[in-house]
Formats: structure tokens, sequence, C-alpha cells
């Protein structure tokens, strides 16, 4: 029989406003087993655990309950404080009384009769716990870096400064990510490629970073501090090795009618090509879709003009096989297709461009060398309309719920550049609110209406009509006036909402990190763990966890790296002792156990087994306890009952269900 | 009144975050007197008085261009018709009869008219 304290927290008012503290622990004291039960205002606290550690010396107490606040908050603290009393650290169990009680109910009868039965099922539980002893796993000394643009580069380069080996995957043939697409940065106009390079040059120069362009995550194993992961590169059909980037057969190539990726569909690039003059590698890759050497067997101008040899049409796919202690999920974004906004005549008419056109526009290495001109007919424009918010804070199927939040600032942007070097270009701006949270934000955004006379109107547009001139009448409205707004422009520029890249679904399935609604990584805890997965061993870094500017990201990709860091630092880890187990007298080797377990932790052997006084050769499972995470899928599908998590027995849960219900 | 009005449009008026775009597309808005987008923070403000003596209730044309471009899900047509719907019942007549349709039609008449029109003519 244990000797069982309970100790119940009123958590201030959280918990005791709500629930009657006291007849909990008078009704605690009535349950078999305890043989102690208080109740203290912070059981938290340094007070309240020297109550416990107090109570388990007076008591002589075997196992303890606290009834307070969500375990995820507050179990390691008591397990630890456990521990230091005497106690093994798994013979504490919490009633959650706050989230799952005091928060939710209004009712202090209610709230108090549901703590009372909270109470009552962790007491239940404690009765058949057993002390259990954490294993040791080791730390694999290498990092993983999922996404090359800027939040990938600066995690890896933080890493890496730090001593350990970083692996970056980057899908395009090329780091460099959304960063290296936009032309000047706010709110200092500083030159984006200019900011970037550097960093994509420092990466590929350092001895710790390893890059891997053109290739993505095939396939991930394994388990925080040891990750087994596949790495698919692509065929480059370039020989990295022999080329020396001299880009003739970019040149001479004749296939010359794929739209180009780096220049959002608005220019054409060869079927061989690097996406912009800076990539890293500065090494060609032949797009086979769309290399007449791949669908006639018919050309191989590239590889004649190539002195160096380079080019190898019969290159394969390769995967390679790597070890990792942390991964750093860097996946980045893309707008969203504006097929469903019909009523802006994006897909109508080329002179209805999106911001991230634009700045393809604005750039000198883009499709009109940095002129603004309309791109339909290459005339200078006289008055441009920007449009706020498609598709952002929309909760029909067409947009996004949550507010792009770079918009705001890369209007502001825009407009402001337009009317520095066009100062007879008129700028409009429809927006439904100006959102410049930021350090020098407001200041630049009040800099585009003051200096430069932006026109900002507060309100939306309806409609973008194409005219046969060529011009585009834009239908809007101003709320302040109360009227309505036809205007002729002769570009219209749309912030569009943006959205996480469309591989990181795939990413996070194979991460088994979880994502939200929107597809956006969750973090552990949005205030207090907000770089990390709630996966162990993963991280977050840059726009693949929520909508944020370049300042932000960077400041986000140190932290996943400081993080990465801590974890890599580490020798050897503890292993959560609360591991499946099979009873080999129950075991009928049906193997359907091994076929759920997601982690691939259960094998089967064949063993002697002892079954009273019957010794036989048997088939049973075996689990190991390093991959296994106590899931419990193996436990529910045995239909012979021989699986059981230890902390989480069937016998314990049962009786828990059978306390609740009593 | 305010409950009634919410309830047979089934329009949560403080989903409107105020954009506008109702208000934009709205090809009758110079006919209005209260223009789409104030229809909802009438309704929110409980002036229904105000707008059931509106003129905008007659220039509606239920194209529910509003409707289909309100990024909130708002609907902001849906309250001029249900409006309509209210004045048109409490004077308990029909302005329009399927018997007369057949004089009134015109092959260039758009199909969409004449649903509209039995909406904003008939109880």
């Amino acid at each position: 029989m244990q000797r069982i304290g309970v100790f119940v927290c009123h958590c201030g008012s959280n918990i005791a406003a709500t629930v009657d503290v006291e007849k909990v622990v008078e009704y605690a004291k009535l349950e078999p087993g305890v043989v102690h039960a208080e109740d203290y205002q912070y059981m938290c606290s340094e007070a309240g655990q020297m109550k416990i550690a107090e109570a388990v010396k007076d008591k002589n107490l075997t196992g303890i309950v606290v009834c307070s606040c969500s375990p995820r908050m507050h179990e390691t603290t008591f397990r630890n404080a456990a521990k230091r009393a005497g106690i093994n650290p798994y013979m504490v169990e919490i009633a959650n009384i706050r989230e799952h009680c005091s928060w939710i109910h209004k009712d202090i009868e209610e709230g108090t009769e549901k703590a009372v039965i909270l109470a009552r099922a962790a007491i239940a539980k404690v009765n058949l716990n057993a002390p259990l002893e954490p294993g040791e796993s080791r730390v694999t000394k290498r990092a993983l870096v999922i996404g090359g643009g800027i939040a990938g580069i600066q995690t890896a380069l933080d890493i890496a400064d730090a001593g350990y080996e970083v692996d970056i995957v980057e899908k395009t043939p090329s780091i460099g990510g959304r960063m290296s697409q936009l032309d000047k940065t706010f709110p200092t106009l500083d030159c984006s490629a200019c900011i970037l390079t550097p960093k994509m040059v420092e990466a590929a120069a350092h001895e710790k970073v390893n890059i891997y362009t053109y290739s993505e995550v095939d396939k991930v194993s394994g388990f925080v501090g040891d990750f087994t992961v596949d790495i698919k590169k692509k065929a480059r059909s370039v020989d990295m090795d022999k080329c020396t980037g001299c880009g003739v057969c970019s040149e001479k190539c004749p296939m010359k009618k794929t739209p180009s990726e780096f220049n959002r569909g608005l220019e054409n690039r060869s079927a061989i090509y690097t996406p912009f003059a800076q990539a890293i590698p500065n090494v060609p890759v032949i797009d086979r879709e769309n290399c007449i050497m791949f669908k006639t067997g018919k050309c191989g101008v590239c590889s004649k003009v190539c002195q160096a040899g380079a080019i190898d049409y019969e290159q394969q796919d390769e995967i390679i096989t790597e070890n990792y202690g942390a991964i750093v999920v860097a996946t980045g974004f893309d707008t969203i297709k504006l097929d469903d906004f019909d009523e802006y005549a994006y897909n109508q008419s080329k002179d209805v461009i999106t911001s991230l056109e634009l700045e393809r526009v604005m750039n000198a290495a883009g499709p009109t060398k940095g002129h603004l001109e309309r791109l339909s007919d290459g005339k200078a424009p006289k008055e441009i309309v920007f449009i706020q918010c498609v598709g952002s804070r929309d909760v029909t199927c067409r947009g996004k719920e949550y507010c792009s939040k770079i918009c705001c600032m890369y209007t502001a942007k825009h407009a402001m550049l337009i009317r520095d070097k066009y100062p007879d270009v008129n700028v409009t701006v429809f927006y439904i609110d100006v959102r410049t949270p930021g350090k020098n934000f407001d200041e630049f955004y009040r800099r585009a209406v003051e200096e430069y006379q932006v026109n900002y109107i507060k309100g939306q547009v309806g409609k973008v009509m194409p005219q046969a001139d060529g011009k585009l009448l834009v239908q809007g409205v101003d709320l302040l006036d109360n009227r309505q707004i036809l205007k002729e422009a002769d570009m219209v520029v749309l912030a569009t909402a943006i959205e996480p890249e469309a591989g990181v679904r795939k990413i996070a399935t194979m991460l088994t990190a979880s994502i939200d609604t929107n597809d956006f990584l969750t973090e552990a805890h949005p205030k207090l763990r907000p770089v990390e997965s709630p996966t162990a061993g993963v991280f977050l870094s840059g726009v693949c966890q929520g909508p944020k500017d370049i300042p932000e990201t960077v400041a986000q990709a140190g932290a996943a790296a400081v993080k990465a860091i801590g974890l890599l630092a580490k020798d050897k880890l503890m292993t959560n002792p609360c591991t499946a187990k099979a009873d080999e007298l129950l075991c009928n080797g049906c193997s359907t156990c091994a076929n759920v377990c997601p982690y691939g932790a259960i094998t089967y052997e064949e063993k002697e087994i002892n079954d009273h006084g019957i010794r036989e050769n048997r088939r049973v499972a075996a689990v190991n306890t390093a991959l296994c995470q106590g899931c419990g899928a193996c436990t529910v599908t045995c239909p012979s009952g021989a699986m059981d998590l230890q902390g989480f027995s069937n016998r314990q849960i049962l009786a828990e269900v059978d306390a609740i219900c009593r | 009144m305010q409950e009634q009005v919410k309830t047979i449009s089934g329009v949560n008026p403080y989903k409107c975050m105020k954009c506008g775009k109702c208000s934009a597309s709205c090809p009758s808005f110079n006919e209005m007197d209260i223009k789409p987008h104030q229809f909802v923070s009438y309704v929110l403000n409980d002036d229904l008085e105000a707008l059931l003596n509106s003129e905008s209730i007659k220039q509606c044309l239920t194209c529910f261009a509003c409707v289909e471009r309100c990024p909130r899900d708002v609907k902001p047509g849906n309250l001029i018709d249900t409006v309509r719907q209210m004045v048109v019942r409490k004077r308990g007549a029909e302005l329009l009869s399927p018997e007369e349709v057949t004089q009134l039609l015109d092959p260039e008449l758009p199909q969409q008219l004449l649903v509209s029109a039995f909406r904003r003519y008939r109880r």
C-alpha cells in the first residue's frame, strides 16, 4: 500500500476563486492510501515545495498528488521536488484542476465537484505507480537546417560559429530564398542583395557549413539527439566539381521559353540556368522537363560549348543518409494564388502585379532592368494604385484569416521609392488599417505620406476594370469621405497575402511536427517556447512559424540556433522512461503492434519462454526503449493485452476511469 | 428590432472590420443615401428607423457583389434585403404578381433581375 500525500494549490485566485480547495483536501483525505492532505497559496513556490518535502519526511510518503495547473506547466517542478525529498520522480501525479477545472467553470460547486473527481483519479493512479528510471541516449553533434533563405542561413551560421557541423538543405538551385528576390528592405532602404550576399558567401565558405542545393529531405527517422535523415540530391546534370560558372551554357541554350521562377514568371529563362547572378553555388542546373536534350534526345548544345566538360546528362538523383542531433525548419513562404480574386483582374491584365513582382520590376537585375514600366507595353506609368490586404484578414475560403504583417511596410516602401525616383508619378494606396508596429516603422510610413505625398485612402477597392485603351479603371471607396472613387491607373499593385511554402506540410509530417490550420508550424509554447516545435529536437526559424519581416526572422533564426546549440552541447540526453513493454507470457507474436508503431521501435525475436514450467520457443515482441516515444498506439492495438506503457499501464488508466465513475 | 434583423438576415454585424469593400463594389453606391458599409454600423447601433426609411433599400440592385466580395463574410447585402423585406411585409401588399411578369418580359432582360424583382417586391 502506498502512503500518499495530496497537495492542493490555490494558484492565487486562479483556482481558489472557482474551486473550494479546502473541500478538495477534505475529500482527498477519505481516499485509500492518502495519509496526508493540505492546501497552500502557491504550491510551486519555494515554500510550497518545502511543504511537500516536510510531509515526505514527517509522514514517510511514497507517492505524491499535486492538484494544480497543467502538468505541462509544473510537472517537472514537482518531480524535481520529489526527487530532492527522496522519492522517485515518477511517483508524482498532477491533477489539473486549473485548465481543466477552475478556468473553464464559473460555478464554484461544479468546479469543486470536478476538482474532487480529478484528485480522486490521480490518487487512484498513484496507488498503482511504480518507480521508473530514465535511460540515456547519445547526441549526434550535427544539425540540419531545412531551407536556405535568410532564416536558414542565419541559423546555420550561428550554429556553425559555435563549433558544430551544419547541413543546409535547399530545394532550389541556390541559397538566398525570398530575400534574394527583394530590391530594397524597409525601414532603412538598403539594398537587399548587398546585405544578403555576404551572408550567403559566408555560409558557403564556412568550414562547418555544408550546403545541399537542389535537394530535398526525403525521409526522417529517429528522435531528439539522433535523427537519421535521407536527403535527396536531385540530378543537376552538371558536375559541380568541374563547372567554372562561366555561364556560356545558359547563354547558348536554344530553349529559352521557361518562365523564370526567380523573376516570378515575368521573364523567361533557359533550360540550363542559374537562378540569379549571385547564386550560390554558381553552378547551373538543367531543368529536365524543359530541356530539348531530355525531351527529344537531340540537342546537346550546352555540352558542346562547355569548356570544362561539366555537363553530365547521365547524372542520377542521389540519396545521402546523415545523422543529426537537431533539426531546424526554415522553409519560408510564398504569396497566395490570386485565381479566386477575379475582381482585381490579376489574370486579365499584365499591369496588375503582386508586390513581390514589383520587387523584381524595380530591381536592376529584373525583367525591366530596374526601370519602372508597364509590363504590357513598356510605357512609363503615371498613376499607380496599391491595394492592401489582398487575401489577408479574409475569413472566406478565398483568403487567409491572419494579417500578413509585412505588407503595410513594404507598400510604404514601394510608394516612397517610386515617388523618390519618379516624382511625376502619382501613387495612391487603398488601406483598411495601416499597421506599423516596430522600431522606426511608423516614422517610415509617415514619411511616405508627409515627405513623399503618397495618397493614402482609407477604404478598399471593389474592382479593377481593364479598359480598351490599356488603362485600368479602379473602383474603390473612401470611407472617411463616404464617397466612391473611380480612378484611372496605369498600374495596380496587390499586397498579396503570404502563406507557408507549399512543401511544409510534407516536411512537418516527416518530422511529426505539428502545424496549425494555416499550415504554419506550431511552437511548443506561444510565449515561452516560441522557437521550439512540440516535437523534441525540432526548432523553428522564420516565416514557417508565422508571418514576420527580415529583422524578426534573423532574430528568431538566432534564437533557434541557440536552442539547437544547447541541445548539441549535451553529451547525453535523459530518455523518457514511460516506454512500452511487452509481457512475453501474453504476447502471441502477431506483429500488430509492430505494424502500428510510428517510430519503428518494435521488433520480434525468437526466445525461449518459461510459461509456468513449460519451456518453449516463441516469437515475442521486443521494444527498443531508445526509439519508443511512449505514444501508446501498441498498447491499444494489442489483441492479447500484452503491451503496456510504463507509467500509463492499462491498470492505472482503468483505475482512473473507475475513480472518476465511482 | 435589431435582433429581428439579425435573425432574418443571419448577419452578425460584429464580424465587420470596416474595410469598405462592400461600398467599393456597389454599382448603386451613388444613388444610396445610406451606403452598404453604413448598413452594418446602423444595425450595430440599433438605428433601424433610418434604414426602414432609407432610399438605399429601393436602390439596391440585389446583385450581391458586396456579399460575394466581403472578406469577413458579413454579407451586408443580406441586411439591405432584410430591411426591405420588413418594409414590404409591413405594407402587407405584394408589389409584383406572377401574372404581371409575362407582360414585363423582355428578351434582353437578365434572368437575375427577375429573381431579384421577386425578392424585392413580394412577401
